[in-house]
């Protein structure tokens, strides 16, 4: 049944309908909404036996998430931004050990300057920790692939991280459906851990491991990576024929049929952008967008195969590799056929909206071949001029804190 | 055939004495049915305290929860000499994450029982002094306000040895680390307020915490039964002397523990819900000097010329220690039932 209800009180009841048994809390724009509502259900009786820990920090969330996974228990948390930071040796040691742990990413921008509003760099650059990131477009989206994540993580033991856009998805209210409990369980059986700390058979979990075996260890963690993409397909059918309802997979094509662009982006930028391709197809430019909602493992044959008929292919980057350009930009350039142009978009860093009137224009430069390697969506010259003109090889350059 | 009485020349001390009591009252690791949590083959130097106070806490813990443990080690000495892939020295179901988290994954795996309803199984967590004082202070001081239910042992050896025995917040003032050096007009650590975690865990009002020694395993053995009769956060500080770190002969482990004790350098006590309830008496208390001209690490005060400056301020602090606690007055408690004199 569709409601109006916000993204975040959506996730929460995603989450709780996966039955966690530990979930851990720390609180940070804009990610709160969510463990506030799963902190409410564990308090009021109606998850239980779901414990819900009040951490005293990012790293000691994901801690906590280690030891309550390999206690043998579904495990969830969420962060964003800073935190995710914060956390992040824990992020790489969660997937070190196979803990199959879901978390939501309610992606912010990265100080300095500190910035509480949407982008992507959070995720960006836990994104080759060994966890699957899944992104989602609406809250919709967000809502179906938190479910499906538990399945993932589980199936595979991996972690799994699901990127939802910090205010334009966690604080938007939209009609979203969200699924009955029975449906639910029909899809995501009770976790069954591979192994767990457990008294009667005690294993040690965590051991050392020299050069003789290091490799074979993370080698093996890369083929189970990858299984992901063979399993995301399947798991997003099954969940698919569970709740009467599609979504997941992992890229979601737009209006590609005898597309001559194709615009590549994920997150909530996909809802602006279908839009701004609906008028460009009005006015007779043969545009189409796709979607990566799976984004590590990276899916290179889907999006090989969708961009076959590209004859050019515009990048949107929520978050910029600094010094170099777009994240996704370089994996699309990865996937795309040889020698077709490729043009990373920098956009909406730091919460800056992306508006349709904007995407159009950059679009429509994209197509008449204007656009150049990388390009930036609204950049305000007038705020940086008198600074480039003080970087060594400009006119004016002075050393210490007054440079430029 | 004719006999000869036993002589156990050795009566009145610390080791032949396990032989002599009752036997309700010897060691768990004088047993046949102790449980070697941490076995042989692990690859502790010789005359590892950390080895040999996990030991006696691990099986001690054991017992007393009728083998229904889990183990949660920091990263340090301990968890690298016990498990090189593809070995392990862990007869404990034992899960090592990180070095500052070892707190919170326990917290983790004590909730993760909670919410299977297996009560039955108890966590204790173990570090070193750098893994418990310093990297894992935040996560150790939230698993104690929240009083989860966890035992977390600090085995101190006062230095990051694992890796070559740098200074931490426990290491002792004038004492010589590889990054603090015995060079310049103030040779070895620094005299600084120090950072006293047995009284920064009594702080968070948790409902047990002790001291204790590799020196008085008894009392050791009885502390860590005492802790897993409650429930809630408890912390126990072990002081575990490290021949490498310290530059003491690997036969003085024990002996430097003792002394430790002895001096009022390391004050051995029981405290419930925040206040002192028990602290073990000196019984011959020895001057400051006697502890440091054993360890290299302190040579500097000693040569080329003694530095009785530095060593009077370190035997203040073992007065101070002393007067603090009571260690010597006549109404010093006694060590529990079967403790080490």
């Amino acid at each position: 049944m569709r409601e109006q209800i916000e993204g975040s009180q959506a996730v929460a009841r995603a989450v709780a309908l996966c039955r966690p048994q530990v979930v851990c809390a720390y609180p940070i724009t804009p990610q709160t909404h969510i463990v506030e509502a799963l902190g409410a259900r564990v308090k009021e009786g109606s998850l239980a036996p779901c414990q819900f820990i009040n951490v005293e920090s990012e790293f000691a969330a994901m801690s906590v998430s280690i030891g309550a996974s390999a206690g043998g228990s579904r495990a969830y948390t969420a962060t964003a931004s800073q935190g995710l930071l914060f956390m992040a040796e824990a992020v790489y040691n969660a997937s070190g050990l196979g803990l199959p742990i879901v978390m939501t990413v309610a992606n912010r921008a990265i100080g300095a300057p500190i910035n509480i509003w949407n982008d992507h760099s959070d995720s960006m650059a836990l994104r080759d920790a060994g966890w699957v990131q899944l992104f989602a477009a609406d809250n919709q989206s967000a809502v179906d692939l938190h479910i499906q994540a538990f399945r993932l993580a589980e199936e595979l033991s991996v972690p799994v991280m699901v990127c939802v856009d910090g205010f334009s998805l966690t604080h938007a209210v939209e009609g979203i459906d969200v699924p009955d409990q029975e449906s639910v369980d029909s899809f995501l059986p009770p976790f069954v851990p591979r192994q767990r700390l457990d008294p009667d058979e005690p294993v040690t979990i965590g051991a050392m491991v020299g050069p003789e075996a290091f490799t074979e260890v993370r080698y093996l963690a890369h083929a189970r990576m990858r299984r992901a993409l063979d399993l995301m397909p399947v798991i997003a059918a099954e969940f698919a024929a569970a709740v009467g309802r599609g979504g997941g997979g992992l890229v979601e094509p737009y209006r590609l049929e005898g597309a001559d662009l194709v615009v590549v982006a994920q997150g909530s930028v996909i809802g602006t952008l279908c839009d701004a391709i609906d008028e460009l197809r009005d006015e007779g430019i043969s545009v189409g967008a796709l979607a990566v909602t799976v984004y590590r493992p990276f899916p290179v044959d889907a999006v090989r195969a969708a961009l076959a008929g590209a004859r050019r292919v515009v990048v949107i980057d929520r978050a910029l590799a600094t010094g170099e350009g777009g994240f996704l930009a370089a994996d699309v350039r990865r996937a795309a056929p040889a020698g077709t142009p490729l043009h990373g978009v920098i956009a909406g860093l730091g919460g800056r909206p992306v508006t349709r009137a904007s995407l159009r224009r950059c679009l429509e430069e994209a197509s008449r071949g204007l656009l150049g390697e990388l390009a930036w969506l609204d950049l305000d010259t007038t705020l940086i001029e008198k600074e480039l003109a003080g970087l060594p090889g400009g006119t004016d350059v002075h050393a210490g804190p007054h440079a430029g | 055939m004719p006999t000869a009485p036993v002589k156990f020349y050795q009566v009145g001390s610390f080791a032949a004495g396990n032989r002599l009591i009752d036997p309700s009252l010897r060691t768990v690791q004088s047993e046949l049915t102790r449980s070697n949590s941490l076995t042989s083959g692990h690859r502790a130097c010789q005359g590892c305290g950390e080895a040999l106070g996990a030991r006696y806490v691990l099986d001690a813990a054991m017992r007393a929860s009728g083998g229904r443990l889990v183990v949660v080690n920091a990263t340090g000495c301990l968890e690298v000499f016990s498990t090189p892939y593809p070995e392990t020295s862990w007869q404990v179901a034992w899960l090592h994450s990180l070095f500052g988290n070892a707190p919170a994954a326990a917290s983790g795996v004590a909730a993760a029982l909670r919410s299977q309803g297996r009560t039955d199984i108890r966590v204790l967590a173990q570090g070193g002094d750098g893994g418990t004082v310093d990297i894992g202070l935040g996560a150790l001081s939230g698993m104690f306000e929240r009083n989860d239910d966890v035992l977390y042992v600090c085995y101190d050896n006062e230095a990051y040895m694992n890796t070559g025995v740098q200074r931490s917040g426990a290491t002792p003032p004038a004492a010589r680390t590889a990054t603090t050096e015995t060079v310049g007009p103030e040779p070895g650590n620094v005299f600084g307020q120090g950072k006293n975690l047995p009284r920064i865990a009594m702080a968070h009002g948790i409902p047990y915490v002790a001291t204790a020694t590799v020196s008085e395993v008894h009392d050791l053995e009885n502390k860590v039964e005492t802790a897993m009769g409650i429930h809630g956060a408890r912390y126990l500080h072990v002081l575990v002397p490290c021949p490498l770190g310290w530059a003491a002969p690997t036969n003085q482990t024990v002996h430097l523990a003792r002394l430790a004790k002895e001096t009022g350098i390391f004050p051995v006590l029981e405290a419930r819900d925040g206040e002192v309830t028990a602290v073990s008496a000196i019984r011959h208390q020895v001057p400051v000097e006697e502890y440091l001209k054993l360890q290299g690490r302190y040579r500097h005060l000693f040569r080329p010329e003694p530095r009785t400056e530095v060593i009077a301020r370190i035997q203040a602090a073992a007065d101070a220690n002393i007067a603090r606690y009571g260690l010597v007055s006549d109404d010093a408690t006694e060590p529990p039932a079967g403790g080490a004199p």
